[in-house]
């Protein structure tokens, strides 16, 4: 995660956008699709703001894919309206509704050079040679592949092609970007670099909408504004990136955005005027963000493992017991698996004690309130 | 199979039997191809009393019959071919890209096409089209007409489109082979950028599918440049190509020497359009 995830959303410059192309809202109103009797989106009412990146993760199958496609064209709603900025788009076939896509296999077509491929949108667009010429220019410059030109695709390796289809997508100016699983053909270390690039890019067109489809919720954390969560077909959780990673409404959005720890508990009183609420979980007393949990209630307390510490300090004054099952050593992070009574509770470290316990022992974990949140019980969403 | 080897090599050594598997297929071919191959080449230089005589193959390759045949052969392929590589197209790209239910079956009954013999699609276009045939019996019987107003069939058009009828299942099939190949992707990352359907097969479908239409359209050229049956069967008048020629040439006239130099020609022909043919198949990987 780097810090550009915590800036929160990013704000549109309007004289930079205007020059640029203003970017256009995209607005899901009660979408849903079926294939056949099959229904794969259930009525999907979200927006996404003009110039924000909206993530869309979940797990495979829960309809990622279809959404981005039915805003692309090429799946049909079963029911409602989609619309991209002031225009309702559900009716208009794809090459109507000026959008750019970049799908994982990157598609480039490849008995055309790489200007070409660049050069192809504004061609069906029909714009004027001198234009051409400069866009091209423009957005093989963008994305860093200005000196491959004249390369065909198959002379080009898997992360230059997706640089290319990068800027085939720009070149139209597009007024919304459809990414689905852009970086997913790619290693991690090029994948990881990607999407610094992308952050970039984005920071370079500040006004481009994109809608960001990924099963990665790294790139999700490191890109978006926002992030949806997607499950079965239904959205199941939907805000600012930060804020749904620190305080996550349900056990599904905790587990898949990051990794959590949830202890179960009870509260003990509900939460005050600075939002915290105390909880018990056996003899110890925690506290933790609460959301609007009344006491007697049943509820799970979520701290993230590196949120998790062996020493005690004035922030961390939350503490529990565990027994210490494993010791992994990865270099950068120790992980460490504890038993909390029967509740498996992961601590990711970078600093430890020099005299590490041994397996089997019982170890003091101390947290900080603000680090930690109340959510609901159920399993469900 | 082993009793065939000792036969064939009793003595051999036994240290590269493998070797001695040519010898069959080779004299077969020696026999059956090569053999009569090279007596209408020396035919071509013998006049019918046995004497060389070249003067006539000058005279032969001048004449006006030789000419004319040779031309509308040429015509008819040419213009056979491009009918089938354009409606074999038209179809390839709706049984491959427009989505409708049955669309699999309708190609593999364009296929059995190709198990048909080709005289029989003559014989239904008779039905069809000839002067005693439905449509022209309608026409009549409607608008009171004395004489058959549809008269196409017998001539040059009507040979060009039944052999369009019956060769084209020939290019549907590569054709339909190389789109299947074709990233759908890239035509959806096409259609996204502004490109409507014209612009998509222009562009990113043809490109893909030009091996394919090579080697379709080189093979339909070879099959009608040596069709006889259909030529034959409609019989229009005046309509010779170099097959019926050599046909008319050798059995009608006993006119060896002449229906050997003409196909010679069309052997020449023949082979320099199965070369492209491979030639274009090998790119294509088939
Ligand atoms: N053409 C189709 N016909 C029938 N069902 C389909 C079709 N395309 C997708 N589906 C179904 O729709 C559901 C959602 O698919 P979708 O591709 O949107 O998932 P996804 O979230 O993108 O998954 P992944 O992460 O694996 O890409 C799946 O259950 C899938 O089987
Ligand atoms: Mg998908």
């Amino acid at each position: 995660m780097s810090a550009a995830a915590f800036t929160g959303p990013s704000v549109v410059d309007i004289d930079a956008a205007k020059v640029r192309g203003a970017g256009s809202n995209v607005h899901f109103d009660k979408v849903s699709v079926a294939y056949g009797t099959h229904v794969v989106l259930h009525p999907l009412t979200l927006d996404i703001a003009p110039g924000e990146i909206l993530a869309m993760i979940g797990p495979s199958g829960s309809g990622k894919t279809t959404a981005l496609r039915a805003v692309a064209g090429f799946v049909r709603p079963a029911s409602g309206r989609i619309r991209i900025g002031a225009t309702d788009v559900t009716d208009l076939p794809p090459y109507e509704r000026g959008l750019g896509m970049v799908v994982q296999n990157y598609a480039l077509f490849p008995h055309m050079r790489v200007e070409d491929n660049v050069a192809f949108g504004l061609r069906a667009q029909g714009a004027d040679k001198a234009l051409i010429g400069e866009r091209v220019k423009d957005a093989l410059a963008t994305v860093g592949m200005a000196t491959f030109a004249r390369r065909y695709p198959r002379e080009l390796s898997g992360g230059q092609q997706q640089r290319v289809a990068i800027a085939r997508a720009l070149a139209v100016r597009p007024r919304v970007l459809l990414l689905d699983e852009p970086l997913s053909a790619l290693d991690a270390q090029i994948r990881r670099n990607m999407v610094e690039e992308i952050a970039r890019l984005h920071r370079s067109l500040p006004g481009l909408t994109i809608l960001y489809v990924t099963h990665d919720q790294t790139e999700a954390l490191t890109l978006a504004d926002k992030i949806a969560i997607m499950r079965d077909g239904r959205v199941c959780s939907h805000g600012p990136t930060a804020e749904l990673y620190r305080r996550p409404p349900n056990r599904f959005t905790a587990e898949f955005l990051g990794r959590a720890n949830l202890l179960p508990v009870t509260v003990a009183e509900a939460a005050g005027s600075k939002g915290f609420a105390t909880a018990t979980h056996g003899d110890a007393v925690l506290t933790g963000a609460g959301r609007g949990e009344k006491a007697g209630d049943k509820s799970l307390l979520c701290i993230r493992p590196q949120h998790l510490s062996l020493t005690a300090d004035n922030e961390h004054t939350n503490r529990i017991v565990g027994t210490l099952r494993e010791v992994h050593w990865q270099g950068e992070l120790t992980h460490l698996v504890l038993d909390v009574d029967g509740t498996p509770v992961r601590v990711s470290a970078t600093k430890l004690p020099v005299a590490l316990p041994e397996p089997g022992t019982k170890v003091p974990l101390f947290f900080a309130p603000a680090d930690t949140s109340l959510l609901p019980e159920d399993a469900g969403v | 199979m082993s009793e065939a080897l000792a036969i064939g090599a009793p003595t051999a050594r036994k240290r590269e039997p493998g070797r001695l598997w040519i010898v069959p297929p080779a004299a077969l071919l020696a026999l059956l191809f090569f053999y009569p191959l090279a007596l209408i080449v020396r035919q071509a230089f013998l006049d019918d009393s046995g004497v060389a005589n070249v003067a006539e193959i000058v005279r032969v390759l001048h004449s006006r019959f030789f000419l004319n045949a040779l031309v509308n052969t040429v015509t008819i392929s040419v213009a056979a071919t491009a009918g089938c590589l354009i409606v074999g197209l038209v179809l390839a790209l709706i049984l491959a890209f427009v989505p409708f239910p049955g669309s699999g079956f309708i190609a593999r009954l364009i296929d059995t096409f190709i198990a048909l013999p080709t005289f029989l699609v003559t014989l239904a276009f008779t039905f069809l089209y000839g002067s005693a045939g439905m449509l022209n019996s309608g026409l009549m019987e409607a608008f009171s007409l004395p004489l058959p107003p549809v008269d196409f069939l017998y001539s040059t058009w009507g040979v060009v489109l039944a052999e369009v009828t019956v060769y084209t299942p020939f290019i549907l099939r590569p054709l339909l082979a190389a789109f299947s190949l074709v990233d759908r992707g890239q035509i959806e990352a096409a259609s996204v950028l502004g490109a409507r359907p014209f612009r998509i097969v222009r562009q990113v479908i043809l490109p893909a599918a030009v091996p394919a239409l090579i080697a379709g359209g080189s093979l339909c050229l070879l099959l009608t440049v040596n069709e006889f049956g259909i030529v034959l069967f409609i019989g229009a008048k005046g309509v010779i190509t170099l097959p019926l020629l050599i046909y008319g040439k050798a059995i009608q006239e006993s006119a060896y020497q002449v229906a050997c130099i003409i196909a010679v020609v069309n052997i020449a022909l023949s082979l320099g359009l199965f070369g492209l043919y491979r030639f274009a198949a090998g790119r294509l990987g088939v």
